[in-house]
């Protein structure tokens, strides 16, 4: 199972990510079981799984939107403890992307994305505006700065967090089913921008059941059921020879 | 009709494709317009038929006789009770506006003194001006008319109303305010305080913090608990028993404390209700990127929460303005007081005299309350225009 992150001392800040032994329970339900992840800087990791599994809500432990009982969570040399100073000082280096885009509706796209930079870094408000208009450009919608997110469709909203949450200049990035959420003929535009994010080196951890972004672009697909991460391996492998019975029979649903 | 043309039907296991896309057509005349109007909402079926019908007769049968009491027979002028006496000539006496007009700076300002009620007529403007600033949304620097109103005002017409000698303004108790002054003055204390402490009762309320939830949910169930009557006696009557006369705080005072409170807890729930209306990926979106505690309620949750509960917000203040006359129980002569008072003066004793103050009193609480319905109105329309965008 889990092999790197028994090795490697707690404290060590080279890992983007490391999760020791973790444990979360929701009331009496165990939901996440010994939970062992070291992600490197810049490394790229799928997360799949049957719904229900944890996946969710593993990464969201990582930016302490779940609380974890036992074990330890260190992001960015960072431990996760009930300090809120950590905490916050965790979320400004990290970045999410949720299913439902959660943008703030009633704000712009333009304000939407230069809030957190002005008023958590505070960022004057045009430095703060270029470095969005940069990030618009860049997720191929700058022409849409100034209306709000109901006028968009769900690609364009995405395409908007993913830039919202890249405007904090992030070490990290998480992304809870980006595409699930959207219309078909969408997904792509949303897979495009996070391919090109991949490709300029951000670490990322993705949950996703887009098969082919993962064999595009992670560095390695974990597997995890029930709770546990079942399988983790590089995507070649982890697709062509799957090793544990759960996964093959979870490949054999989704890839037909 | 003529959109029938061959290529928009399909017979059979006829293959179709469309060659010309087909002309947008205005809708039936019976749809739209003052007919379609008519027939949509006065006359849709032998139900809605006899209603209007009803309602109509209703009207023929109310009207009249109103137009008639306020206006044809109405009195106008005159200097007592003998100008709205029935005469031989004139059996039928209505609205005796003369009374009004004779009382009328009573209505106003009670019984503050009459060399001193510039003063008052300065707080009007001042809070005029207030009010205007920040409900007209395109002003300018809403912000410094936020200062204006929440700080500025109330300090300076504190001074102003109360007076300082040391000014030059002479003390005026406030056992000598009254009239549309104190109705004014307890509904705006009312109005201001009750929508900052009930945001933060409803944040308390919805708090992980045991301390700060317990406290805000014994005050707000407290305080919904008891009649604002209770409210009141309990602050003019119960306070002065516990607190030593030199320290007792002004009668009004404490009524005006009371309102706050009881207003407070209403808004708490009001705001709450509204919370608990934003979706949770709003909180998770906000704290993801960063944002505190403080700054994810003011930024992202509050604005998106209050939007929603304005209608709920403007009903809690509308009943708010309209419990101030609860304050004569303890003996403060607001807007009602004075118009009470005054109907029993033998000076203008006459059949409608009593009608009249009554109807005058309507008209005032009807303006008022009418008024803040219809703004909420707008802004409400405003902000849905805003949605669709």
């Amino acid at each position: 199972m889990s092999q790197a992150a028994e090795a490697a001392p707690a404290s060590n800040s080279a890992l983007a990510v490391e999760i020791v032994g973790m444990h979360k329970w929701y009331g009496e339900f165990h939901v996440l079981k010994d939970i062992n992840l070291a992600v490197e800087r810049r490394e790229r990791i799928v997360i799949c799984g049957p719904s229900g599994s944890g996946k969710s809500t593993m990464i969201r432990c990582i930016n302490r939107l779940e609380e974890h009982q036992q074990g330890r969570i260190i992001v960015d040399g960072t431990e996760l403890t009930g300090d809120l100073k950590k905490i916050d000082e965790v979320r400004r280096e990290v970045g999410m992307v949720f299913q439902h885009f959660n943008l703030f509706p009633h704000l712009t796209i333009m304000e939407n994305c230069t809030l957190a930079p002005i008023w958590v870094r505070k960022m004057p408000k045009k430095e703060a505006e270029d470095k969005a208009m940069h990030f618009l450009t860049k997720v191929k919608i700058p022409e849409q700065a100034h209306k709000y997110p109901g006028q968009l469709s769900g690609g364009q909203q995405q395409r908007v967090a993913i830039a919202r949450a890249l405007c904090m200049q992030p070490k990290i990035m998480l992304f809870d089913e980006p595409t699930s959420a959207l219309d078909p003929e969408m997904v792509k535009e949303v897979l495009d921008t996070m391919v090109q994010l991949a490709q300029d080196g951000m670490t990322m951890l993705v949950v996703t059941h887009e098969m082919g972004f993962a064999r595009q672009v992670a560095n390695r697909v974990i597997f995890m059921d029930a709770g546990q991460i079942v399988e983790m391996n590089e995507p070649n492998e982890f697709f062509s020879h799957p090793q544990h019975e759960r996964t093959k029979v979870f490949l054999s649903q989704i890839l037909h | 009709m003529a959109i029938a043309t061959h290529d928009s039907r399909i017979v059979g296991k006829e293959r179709f494709v469309r060659a010309t896309p087909v002309a947008e057509l205005p809708a039936p005349v019976a749809m739209t317009g003052v007919i379609g109007w008519v027939r949509a909402s006065l006359f849709a079926g032998p139900l809605n038929t006899i209603l209007t019908v009803l309602t109509v007769l209703l009207l023929i049968w109310l009207v009249p006789p109103i137009i008639d009491f306020l206006f044809v027979h109405a009195v106008w002028t005159g200097a007592d009770r003998e100008a709205c006496l029935p005469t031989a000539e004139h059996p039928e006496v209505g609205a005796c506006w003369a009374f009004v007009r004779d009382r009328f700076s009573y209505f106003i300002y009670g019984s503050y003194p009459i060399p001193e009620r510039w003063r008052v007529d300065i707080f009007f403007a001042m809070l005029a001006v207030g009010i205007f600033w920040l409900l007209w949304l395109e002003a300018p620097r809403h912000d410094l008319g936020a200062l204006y109103f929440f700080v500025v005002v109330p300090i300076v017409s504190y001074i102003l109303l109360t007076g300082w000698p040391l000014i030059g303004l002479r003390a005026v108790d406030t056992s000598l305010w009254g009239g549309v002054l104190v109705t004014i003055v307890v509904s705006w204390v009312g109005i201001v305080f009750s929508l900052p402490i009930g945001i933060l009762l409803a944040l308390g309320r919805r708090s992980n913090m045991p301390a700060v939830k317990l406290f805000s949910v014994i005050f707000i169930e407290f305080v919904r608990g008891v009649p604002l009557i209770t409210v009141l006696f309990m602050a003019s009557v119960m306070l002065p028993l516990f607190v030593p006369d030199a320290y007792s705080p002004d009668k009004l005072l404490r009524a005006l404390i009371g309102i706050a409170m009881f207003a407070s807890a209403y808004m708490a729930e009001v705001v709450r209700a509204g919370l608990q209306a934003i979706p949770k990926g709003q909180y998770e979106g906000a704290m993801a990127v960063g944002l505190g505690y403080w700054q994810m309620m003011y930024l992202i949750v509050l604005p998106q929460a209050l939007k929603i509960t304005i209608p709920n917000i403007v009903n809690t203040y509308i009943g708010l303005f309209k419990d101030t006359t609860l304050v004569v129980i303890v003996g403060i002569f607001d807007f009602l007081r004075t118009v009470e008072v005054s109907r029993i003066d033998p000076k203008w004793a006459a059949p409608t005299t009593s009608a009249t103050g009554y109807v005058f009193a309507a008209i005032f609480y009807f303006i008022f309350c009418y008024g803040m319905s219809r703004y909420a109105k707008s802004v409400e329309a405003r902000l849905g225009k805003a949605d669709r965008r």
